[in-house]
């Protein structure tokens, strides 16, 4: 079984692996195989968009969580032209599992707040799997209360499996960290715009949320408990957590529907992750789009837009 | 008794030798300290246990009727009930389960909101039914306390809130975390505007409730022995692998580290907040109503007291 690839994707990793057998044996030999290798490749494409025209849910979470997922700091580099990491909330620490600092986008100005969960052992215990403390809501809340004094509109990358729930987190007041954030963004006075680039998940997620637009990567996933979480209330076992996935609902398409994510952004054949680059352009591209459209709105009317949507949630 | 006494009596038996004769729910046992509680004395001292002083968990009508002065009071947002947008179905329907819990409780929803005076001065208050659906948070809930906000706000006058509640509502999935922005939401214009907001934590109150509106409160007041906290002790214990010290998340813990102004006891918490209000909005009391009003009708908590916390209700262990 090919690690790179998900239970549901073997199909896919075992004809690539014949086309990658093929290639090495067409280097030493005469013989023509380009044409074969070109039918496996159509055949290995076809495969991948027909399993990925027709994911679950369940299979969406997936591949928002797939190990090879780019992660805020793979887009950070990719989208913006500079960026100057800003470290610690000036009370406590700096947290290593939220990201922040000022970049520029096409020449622009802008606030980067981003979730990251770290590659490889090290660096995931180093941003603890991505999920933040209170000092890291502090962190992202100075630096976006600095944003609004400053004028850059603020981008946030959404990418945590929760807020860490830990003695620590308890002690610091990580409910209140959450709240105020929310709070807070409810009424800055610069453009927001929120993407979740892979997993959303709940209290931790939403912290970082808040704004006028939010977008979810073809493929993300974003939930108010992780279906594992759901099943073990439910059925007090996370085997069933594709059912949980199911019936709350979890991916872009059914949010689109309810209201609450503005935008999907589309992902490259079989996932982010199988072409990173292209990834980073889509989404650049609706950033740009989307920030010259609220950059065109007064502020006023932004703030009295945002909280208007906000309190309109749940209506039908 | 032998098994050939149990034959010769009948299946049964042994059953019904255990039942006293005490007449249902006379008798209560206190969670705490299992002393026998007489329930009429039990709801003149408000539910507090009167040997150790433990704070039984009670309603959100009761909660309100200790609360606010006896007249002139108004239910709010009514007009607001639950709705099932994703037609949730695990091994129920959600919508069995919400015509379940309004059966049981004879509430449309988790929030009841009144307007009303506390000694005289006109304020907003709403409490969470805890035995509705684990006093979750859904649309209702959240729509409930973000229009009693929006009748504060417009009239300048306080607003109280009592949470007692597991977390956002899983069954309506994400529309139940908005709820969480919108309620922060209003609650920061409040702020904003100089409208005071008073959250007083009564047991328990845990997730996205607490990553929200319990927590962005003027004055934080909690009663002896709340429980509250974002991630459940399970789920903290699942992730830590370590057990949690004595008095985890309790409030005198809360008071510890800052999360809460002071705890106050169920029997001085309308002179506090009476108090405390008149100083904030410089609004004189009226003298005359001091006393706390008596409780007018009893109410069956039993069944609730004993059920363990619904915890991770929308925090689980990461995995």
């Amino acid at each position: 079984m090919n690690l790179n690839y998900l239970d549901f994707e073997q199909p896919i990793a075992e004809l690539e692996a014949k086309i990658e057998e093929l290639q090495l044996v067409g280097n030493d030999n005469a013989l023509n195989i380009t044409e074969e290798v070109n039918k496996l490749k159509e055949k290995s494409r076809k495969l991948t968009e027909t399993i990925y025209s027709n994911l679950s849910p369940w299979q969406v979470v997936q591949v928002a969580r797939h190990p090879q997922r780019p992660y805020a700091m793979d887009y950070i580099e990719r989208i913006f032209d500079e960026f100057d990491e800003l470290h610690g909330d000036r009370r406590f620490g700096d947290d290593k599992a939220i990201v922040g600092g000022i970049g520029r986008l096409d020449g622009r100005p802008v606030m980067v707040i981003g979730e990251e969960k770290g590659r490889g052992v090290n660096e995931k215990i180093y941003r603890n799997f991505g999920m933040p403390k209170p000092e890291g809501y502090r962190k992202a809340l100075r630096l976006m209360e600095m944003a609004e004094r400053f004028k850059m509109p603020i981008l946030t990358l959404i990418d945590t499996p929760g807020a860490y729930p830990g003695i620590d987190s308890e002690e610091r007041g990580i409910s209140e960290a959450i709240a105020t954030n929310m709070a807070v963004m409810s009424r800055l006075r610069t453009p927001i715009i929120c993407t979740v680039i892979g997993e959303g998940s709940s209290g931790g997620a939403i912290a970082i949320g808040v704004g006028d637009k939010l977008n979810m990567l073809q493929y993300s996933t974003y939930f108010v408990i992780s279906p594992e979480g759901c099943a073990n209330i439910i059925w007090k076992t996370s085997e069933k957590a594709p059912l949980a996935a199911e019936a709350m609902g979890v991916t872009s398409s059914i949010l689109q529907e309810l209201g609450i994510v503005d935008s999907t952004i589309a992902e490259p054949m079989g996932g982010a992750h199988r072409d990173i680059d292209q990834m980073a352009k889509n989404l650049k591209k609706e950033l740009v789009q989307q920030l010259d459209n609220l950059q065109s709105i007064d502020l006023d009317t932004l703030v009295q837009n945002r909280f208007d949507r906000l309190m309109s949630y749940g209506n039908s | 008794m032998s098994w050939l006494e149990r034959i010769r009596k009948g299946p049964g038996t042994q059953k019904k030798q255990r039942s006293s004769n005490v007449p249902e729910g006379l008798w209560k046992k206190c969670a705490k300290c299992s002393a026998p509680l007489y329930r009429p004395e039990l709801e003149k001292n408000l539910d507090v246990c009167p040997k150790c002083d433990h704070h039984l968990r009670i309603g959100a009508r009761r909660r309100l009727d200790i609360f606010l002065d006896k007249e002139g009071r108004s239910e709010l947002a009514t007009e607001v009930l639950p709705v099932d947008r994703l037609k949730f179905k695990d091994t129920k329907k959600y919508k069995d389960r919400l015509a379940e819990a309004q059966k049981a409780t004879g509430e449309k929803d988790a929030l009841i909101a009144m307007q009303g005076t506390l000694k005289g001065m006109p304020v907003v208050a709403s409490a969470f039914e805890f035995a509705f659906n684990g006093g979750s948070m859904g649309y209702a809930v959240g729509e409930r306390f973000t229009r009693a906000a929006a009748t504060a706000l417009e009239q300048r006058i306080p607003y109280i809130c009592f949470p007692a509640t597991g977390g956002a509502r899983m069954q309506e999935a994400l529309i139940s975390l908005m709820q969480m922005a919108k309620t922060s939401a209003i609650l920061e214009r409040m702020k904003r505007e100089g409208v005071p907001y008073i959250s007083v934590f009564t047991d328990p109150v845990y997730g996205g409730v607490t990553a929200s509106l319990a927590m962005l409160g003027d004055i934080h007041i909690a009663e002896p022995g709340a429980r509250a906290g974002f991630a459940g002790p399970n789920v903290i214990e699942q992730t830590i692998r370590q057990k949690l010290p004595e008095g985890f998340q309790r409030s005198e813990f809360l008071l510890k580290h800052g999360a809460v102004d002071m705890i106050v006891s169920r029997h001085d918490l309308r002179d506090t907040v009476a108090r405390l209000l008149s100083s904030i909005t410089s609004t004189p009391l009226a003298e005359a109503i001091t006393e706390t009003p008596a409780v007018a009708e009893a109410e069956s908590q039993t069944e609730i007291e004993d059920q363990p916390l619904p915890l991770g209700e929308d925090e689980q262990t990461p995995s």
